[in-house]
């Protein structure tokens, strides 16, 4: 690693005059980040550490039955946390890594890096959720802007997420085993107006809604009504994993397993 | 350089160390504990589990100055006051739950965390648990024995694969 100062400010104001100094990056769980500077592919000037800032951690219920997720808070505490509240969305978050992993990466690390085979954007985008940062709400359709790249500014910090929590909701992820993460993973919700569907790891892009599928299931919600839908493998991620046609493949063979598990 | 202080092993200690400095750089290289083991570095194989105020982590992807105030335990904590193997330890040996001993001591952290959360577990939810801890000698069998036989259930049960 390159060497940087690190601050672990206990205040969002804090840590967001921190973000202010130039080439200074904002720290999650550092799952992702610390491999990634070990690489020497970022050399920030200073790591700023939000596991310090306690408003930012924990889940609760809201008034309007939504669910709020503390930018901050640990995959494993969303796990158990969550359960009641959401629980598929607990499931997504109790299958991300490993148990180790899981007591240190953040639901705003997993959503602010974007990886594009990474579990939390399908949830977010699936569940139609909001981002809250420190200067505004962007909802999740126009947040994720494909792989690696959100709508965050410049030292823009993810306070939490809000959750409207659909009637039924299912995550399946097709594990990629040894990196742990998704070789595919589909996200669907079920809401009183229509179906959200996200898919993850599949595409070049990064998390996308797969709307056809959505207005198929809005219209009938079973398994048979994805039968006539097919994935352009065109922008699929083909690699030594698993090639276009298999991604694609796996898209719909996951989106009906979330169906089933509704129903 | 940064003063750290926490508690590892129920023993206060400090050092000065840099921003990047791993908190498994610090354990080795600073307290000489040398233990826990860094194997891939990146953040795979669980070799370097330990203790952060009681949770499992992968102690070479987080940062010595994020566990500052830390309660840490380590492998050389696990062993009775009287220095005898503890419990896992001791079904570790006695079911031969290692090979070349190189993954044992983020086995038996992870081991513990696994045991104090759920004292019970099922061979599954073993092998679901030990899915961050890797064992270049694909003895898995027989840590899973131990793991049951920690448990105080029958490790005789657990098919032959």
């Amino acid at each position: 690693m390159y060497s940087f100062e690190f601050e672990k400010p206990s205040t969002i104001a804090d840590a967001v005059a921190a973000l202010g100094a130039e080439d200074a990056q904002a720290l999650g769980g550092g799952q992702t980040l610390i491999p990634t500077l070990k690489q020497r592919l970022a050399a920030p000037s200073a790591l700023i550490s939000l596991s310090g800032i306690a408003e930012m951690k924990g889940v609760c219920v809201n008034d309007d039955g939504s669910v709020s997720v503390g930018g901050a808070t640990t995959h494993a505490t969303v796990a158990s946390e969550a359960a009641g509240s959401y629980p598929a969305l607990a499931a997504l978050a109790g299958q991300i890594g490993d148990p180790a992993v899981r007591n240190r990466g953040t639901i705003g690390g997993s959503i602010a890096n974007n990886d594009p085979a990474a579990c939390y954007p399908a949830g977010v985008l699936g569940s139609g959720a909001t981002i809250i940062t420190n200067t505004r709400e962007i909802a999740a359709d126009d947040f994720f802007e494909g792989m690696f790249s959100t709508a965050l500014d410049e030292g823009e910090i993810i306070t939490s997420v809000r959750f409207p929590v659909p009637q039924a909701a299912s995550y399946q992820k097709f594990l990629q085993p040894a990196s742990r993460f998704a070789l595919v993973g589909v996200y669907l919700a079920r809401f009183a107006d229509g179906v959200r569907v996200a898919v993850t790891g599949a595409s070049e892009d990064g998390v996308f809604r797969w709307t056809e599928a959505e207005q198929a299931l809005t219209k009938e919600f079973r398994p048979d009504a994805l039968m006539d839908l097919r994935i352009n493998p065109a922008n699929m991620i083909g690699d030594l994993h698993g090639s276009k046609d298999y991604r694609a493949h796996l898209v719909g063979v996951m989106t009906k397993r979330a169906v089933q598990a509704c129903v | 350089m940064t003063q750290v202080s926490m508690t590892v092993n129920g023993k206060s200690v400090s050092g000065d160390v840099e921003g990047r400095t791993l908190l498994s750089s610090f354990l080795r290289d600073h307290l000489s504990l040398t233990g826990t083991h860094v194997g891939c570095d990146t953040a795979q194989c669980g070799a370097c589990v330990v203790h952060v105020n009681g949770e499992a982590v992968k102690s070479c992807n987080m940062l010595a100055l994020e566990a500052d105030g830390a309660d840490v335990g380590t492998i050389e904590g696990q062993a009775n006051p009287d220095g005898s193997l503890n419990v896992i330890q001791q079904a570790f040996q006695d079911h031969h739950g290692l090979q070349c001993g190189f993954c044992t001591p983020g086995m038996v952290m992870s081991a513990a965390a696994l045991l104090k959360e759920n004292p019970r577990p099922t061979e599954a939810e073993i092998r679901k648990y030990l899915e961050g801890n890797l064992c270049r000698c694909t003895g898995y069998h027989n840590i899973v024995k131990a793991i049951m036989a920690a448990s105080g259930q029958d490790a005789g049960k657990i098919a032959a694969e």
